[in-house]
């Protein structure tokens, strides 16, 4: 089976593969590039522990083919952190202890962000409409909404402060 | 399996009406990855189709929107010219699946999956939408409704695709609404989806009506009893019981883990009902 030369950018770099056609984007990041952080939760789109964003577009990598990101821009977990500098997302799911087991933060960090990046004060119900397709089998979600609630008026004070 | 991404729909057509064996579309991949994974669906060619340009985009035609069939549900939602003109066909489209789900996910998808609970079709049934096939024979436009022949299954011939839909020009006074019962709040198929679309005159009669009705028989229905109903009224209490009445009567669901037989047709009239007062107090505000 002929494979597949895809030229795509990660988290800001470029970066090519090869990948076979059947091969899905979680396929890829995982197995081919080495980036465990994007998690396969079902694989069928239903929980998010895949989530990455694809030209700023929040979707599940699992449902999407490795072939499909050829000139698109993906960004994953790994991209979250500033070295050794945590986003504000990463911090208040340390301090609101809104993880246990950690399989589906990753994608919940993921899509928490982009929440912010395209409503910067949501309200609760908007966050839980935005975050039900991250499943969490540990946490009841509570402590999840909480820190991503806090980040966002966390970030809106830094951003008045700025100002 | 061969993966393909033409930048034409000529290219497309070629592609698919040339392959041998299986061939799919890949427009948002929602239901078809899901098809890949479990083995249900082994194609020998899948066509991408989100490099075709007339594919990626939401174009102002003739005082309507035309919507290339890549188009996802959440790009739907951020056209404000869209969202003002057909509001239930976008709340529609926004109910499919995960804000992950309508990064991704495209009418024309949720259509030719042929699904009879999918979400878009009954509000563009509702909505009057037409959709563009082309195929080796060249390109034609038919009724929405007129595509799916029963569960799972299109009457699309070998090598034709759907390339967009269009949701026609509306007179003032006209709005549509969308509305579905799932048994939790979100992340659910419809247990039955209600579209309905009208128009009032200056008075406040109604002029004109669509109804659509979904996951109450194989195939989505186009309710003409139901539009008639609403039609010369003022979709008052009595019009919207009748409108209500003539959907339940025309439902033929089946019992399954959602809902009876027998919820499913009382639910059919209730969400009839909302969904005809939600479409008139829009076309009231639009006058």
């Amino acid at each position: 089976m002929s494979q597949i030369h895809v030229t795509t950018t990660i988290n800001g770099d470029t970066t090519e593969y090869l990948c076979n056609p059947e091969d899905t984007l979680l396929d890829v990041l995982r197995d081919t590039l080495r980036m465990t952080g994007t998690k396969e939760g079902c694989g069928t789109g239903d929980c998010g522990a895949c989530s990455v964003t694809v030209d700023g577009r929040l979707v599940c990598s699992c449902l999407m083919l490795g072939a499909e990101a050829e000139g698109k821009s993906v960004e994953t977990i790994e991209g979250m952190a500033d070295g050794e500098e945590l986003h504000p997302l990463q911090t208040k799911f340390l301090e609101h202890a809104a993880l246990q087991c950690g399989i589906c933060t990753p994608g919940f960090l993921v899509a928490a962000k982009s929440l912010l990046e395209r409503n910067p004060d949501p309200t609760e119900e908007e966050t839980r409409y935005w975050l039900a397709g991250n499943l969490c089998r540990c946490t009841g979600y509570d402590k999840i909404i909480r820190a991503v609630l806090d980040t966002a008026a966390e970030m809106r004070q830094e951003k008045s402060n700025a100002a | 399996m061969r993966y393909e991404a033409p930048e034409t729909t000529a290219d497309a057509v070629a592609l698919l009406t040339g392959e041998q064996g299986i061939a799919r579309v890949l427009a948002g991949g929602t239901d078809l990855l899901v098809q890949l994974k479990s083995g249900r669906l082994e194609p020998d060619l899948v066509v991408d189709v989100k490099k075709i340009d007339a594919m990626r985009s939401i174009t102002a035609e003739d005082g309507g929107f035309r919507i290339g069939a890549g188009v996802s549900s959440a790009e739907m939602s951020e056209h404000d010219g869209l969202c003002a003109m057909w509001p239930g066909v976008v709340e529609a489209a926004a109910l499919i699946g995960s804000t992950q789900v309508q990064g991704r996910a495209t009418m024309v998808g949720n259509l030719c999956n042929a699904s009879p609970a999918a979400d878009s079709v009954p509000a563009m049934v509702a909505a009057g939408a037409t959709i563009r096939i082309v195929g080796p024979n060249g390109s034609r436009d038919i009724p929405v409704e007129n595509l799916n022949s029963g569960p799972g299954k299109t009457t699309l011939a070998k090598g034709e695709l759907v390339e967009s839909v269009y949701l026609p020009a509306r007179p003032a006074g006209s709005s549509d609404a969308y509305l579905r019962f799932i048994p939790r709040t979100e992340m659910d198929i419809a247990v039955v989806g209600v579209g309905v679309s009208l128009t009032l005159d200056g008075s406040g009669t109604c002029t004109a009506a669509r109804v659509g009705l979904g996951a109450v028989a194989p195939t989505v229905l186009l309710v003409e009893d139901a539009a008639k109903a609403l039609i010369g009224t003022k979709c008052d209490e009595a019009a919207l019981d009748a409108a209500a009445a003539a959907c339940s009567a025309a439902a033929n669901p089946i019992d399954d883990k959602r809902g009876t037989v027998d919820y499913r047709i009382k639910v059919a009239g209730v969400l009839t009902r909302r969904a005809a007062a939600i479409a008139r107090d829009r076309a009231e505000a639009n006058a």
